[in-house]
């Protein structure tokens, strides 16, 4: 599943780059993408753990860049 | 500006005024105090930088822009540099605060551009009218769209007619005129009459949902030039910082250990201070943000410029390989002639009636979509009895067979004939030419022309200034037709007679001519040629508006039909390129020279200062001049 979220408060580009690889590191994400311009993120990832791989997404955005926001 | 950049320009001004009045008490004051003096303006400044540094490395963020700002101002003012402290402090929030106005400003107007999504469509509820959201209208209900509207989804007119401004999606200024029985394109603006329209698709599937989504999504196709700021930024900033910490380490090591006279030239007189401040000099430049922000800030804008001018580019790496393009290959039909054919000339064979040859072709043709087949059917003038024709074979570039009245039917070119074994003849007009046999004998042929668009001739010669080396030109037609186009074009070279296969042999062998840096574009009409556009470095489809297949297959598309925007989409992506280049350039040498200036003890904060911020705000205005792509 493939799914798209906005990011508020993504200030940093450099960080968008560490986001997008953190993000892909996690188990069961099969590709990500940090958009630093459009700010989105999207995400592709097992259907089945979808909201569990969501919810270690944002607490990895949040070590990285603690400013910046997911709307879920 | 946003809550958050004005307050931050609050905190800016307080700052700089408190800093001005501690300059100004300054001598008054003895070392200790001295430094709390400066420590005001630096804590409203800078906290929030500490406490993020504090907080990151907390996460395990090492290398991070605030951790290194704040070593660098701290480290500052433990050698009792605390003026610099405050004003590297200050400087570097003056300039993210540019920063993030500048990129928020290039965001906002790209967004602008991409301004075709349809907030609502009107739809009749008891006879009166009520918007909902596009996306629950359904296909094959009625949409009614008033004047100063726009088409929420794409469908076909049922009642009214109007002028249409398409420009958001062609980049056409010129209004294009529909009346009732038109297909109509979302994001299209309705200017002048009320139009009933039956949607012919779901919102998801119409064409300002598909290019919304192939814009949004185009940088995920990362350009090479992206991919090395990527890979540079990894390395720069622990590289920069390793290369700081030697250079204060080294020097005193040396200085502690070395007596004063055996000391090598370069540290006699220095002090391991000095050393320090080099350093801190070193991380103070050790961000890469400049180049991480600019480069794929300066693709998004040439794409965002590029659709404004009705050119989709599906990705910064297509953008980028445009500009290196060597070879453009050509489809004939309906991408340097306009593929609207004509019937020019009916030559029956003696004992056959040129109604009667009409009839047989436009039978035969009759399931083909084809623009030949809608030229014959066009010549045949009358509604075609289906029910007449039967087991319709279609043969890839020979023609049809097919069963008319219970007599076979064969229509299509010299090959077909020799397939059949009829005793056929070229015409001598130009054009393509349809033979028809029935039942084995050869009834005759009828002519069809097609013209070539105004503005392919300049199209050719403008991507000729563009640095193009060779243009080539496809086409499943006769020689005799291909000759003739391409002279007049002034074409380098063509390929005749090919069939569909064909084509992609004909670009595959370009391609091994190509040189290792050039590419090759293919630029068909996006019916039939998916293959051949998949195949090619770049594949370009013109007259996008509505074709699926040309979106899907294609790296490029063309809104409207002019050949002529190959050389356009070619200058944009030049401009682009040659942006990105510059800001590259520019970001690594200053970055470079205030680093080797620093080693030396050459450099001061200020000019740090200059090569973070600076550089960085600079290259993002330059970035944004990729919008501004009118002219070209």
């Amino acid at each position: 599943m493939k799914k798209r979220f906005g990011l508020t408060d993504l200030d940093c580009a450099h960080c968008a780059a560490k986001m997008e690889d953190a993000i892909k590191q996690i188990d069961g994400v099969q590709n990500a993408q940090v958009n630093f311009l459009a700010q989105k993120l999207t995400v592709e990832a097992d259907d089945a753990r979808f909201d569990g791989i969501m919810k270690e997404i944002v607490k990895v955005c949040k070590k990285i860049e603690p400013d910046c926001t997911i709307e879920l | 500006m946003t809550k958050k950049q004005k307050k931050m320009l609050w905190r800016i001004i307080a700052a700089a005024a408190l800093f001005v009045a501690a300059k100004l008490l300054e001598p008054q004051f003895t070392d200790v105090a001295r430094t709390l003096v400066y420590l005001i303006p630096y804590a409203v400044i800078g906290w929030d930088v500490l406490w993020r540094a504090v907080r990151n490395i907390a996460h395990g963020q090492v290398f991070d822009e605030n951790f290194l700002m704040a070593l660098a101002t701290v480290g500052a003012f433990a050698t009792g540099e605390c003026p610099e402290a405050v004003v590297v402090m200050l400087f570097y929030q003056v300039g993210e605060l540019f920063q993030s106005y500048a990129v928020g400003k290039s965001r906002r107007s790209i967004a602008a551009l991409m301004d075709i999504r349809p907030d609502y469509a009107n739809i009749e509820v008891d006879g009166k009218l009520e918007e909902v959201d596009p996306e629950d209208v359904p296909v094959g209900g009625t949409i009614i769209v008033k004047a100063g509207e726009r088409i929420p989804i794409d469908g076909q007119i049922i009642e009214g007619s109007s002028a249409l401004d398409t420009a958001a999606l062609t980049g056409e200024s010129v209004p294009r005129d529909v009346a009732a029985g038109d297909a109509v394109i979302s994001g299209c603006v309705n200017l002048t009459g009320l139009l009933r329209v039956r949607p012919t698709r779901a919102f998801g599937e119409s064409t300002v949902a598909k290019i919304l989504d192939l814009v949004e999504n185009a940088s995920e196709k990362k350009a090479k030039a992206e991919n090395f700021i990527t890979r540079f930024a990894r390395w720069y900033t622990p590289a920069v910082v390793i290369a700081a910490v030697a250079l204060t380490a080294i020097p005193a090591l040396l200085l502690a250990l070395l007596p004063a006279a055996s000391l090598p030239g370069f540290l006699a007189g220095t002090a391991w201070t000095d050393w320090l401040h080099r350093a801190l000099i070193f991380l103070v430049i050790s961000c890469p943000c400049a180049l991480v922000i600019s480069v794929p800030l300066s693709f998004f804008g040439g794409i965002g410029g590029a659709s404004k001018r009705g050119i989709l580019v599906k990705g910064a790496s297509y953008l980028e390989a445009l500009a290196e393009t060597e070879t453009v290959v050509f489809d004939k039909t309906g991408t340097l002639t306009r593929g609207t054919f004509r019937v020019t000339a009916v030559h029956p064979t003696e004992g056959v009636s040129a109604d009667d040859l009409v009839e047989y072709a436009a039978l035969a043709e009759n399931y083909s979509g084809h623009p030949i087949s809608l030229s014959l059917r066009e010549a045949y003038g009358k509604a075609v009895d289906t029910s007449r024709v039967t087991n319709v074979a279609e043969i890839a570039g020979h023609g049809v067979r097919a069963k008319v009245d219970g007599k076979t039917v064969c229509a299509g070119n010299g090959k077909l004939m020799d397939r059949e074994g009829a005793p056929w003849h070229p015409c001598e007009l130009p054009g393509t030419t349809v033979h028809i046999t029935v039942d084995g004998f050869y009834a005759g042929h009828i002519v069809i022309s097609d013209e070539i668009k105004e503005d392919a001739a300049e199209a050719i010669r403008a991507l000729k200034a563009a640095g193009v080396r060779r243009t080539v030109m496809l086409t499943g037609d006769s020689s005799a037709v291909a000759a003739d186009v391409a002279a007049q074009l002034k074409l380098d070279d063509y390929r005749a007679e090919l069939l569909p296969g064909d084509k992609v042999d004909a670009v595959e062998r370009l391609l091994s001519e190509t040189s290792p840096s050039g590419r090759l574009a293919f630029v068909g009409d996006g019916i039939n040629d998916a293959p051949v556009l998949t195949r090619a470095d770049i594949g370009i489809a013109m007259g996008g508006l509505g074709s699926d297949a040309a979106i899907e297959a294609a790296d490029i598309v063309l809104m409207d039909d002019k050949p002529s925007k190959i050389a356009t989409a070619m200058r944009i992506s030049r401009k682009t390129l040659r942006i990105v280049k510059q800001n590259i350039v520019f970001a690594l040498g200053v970055k470079a020279l205030v680093l080797l200036l620093g080693a030396f003890g050459m450099a001061n904060m200020w000019e740090a200062v200059f090569a973070d911020v600076g550089v960085a705000f600079i290259a993002i205005l330059n970035a944004t001049r990729a919008l501004h792509v009118e002219k070209l």
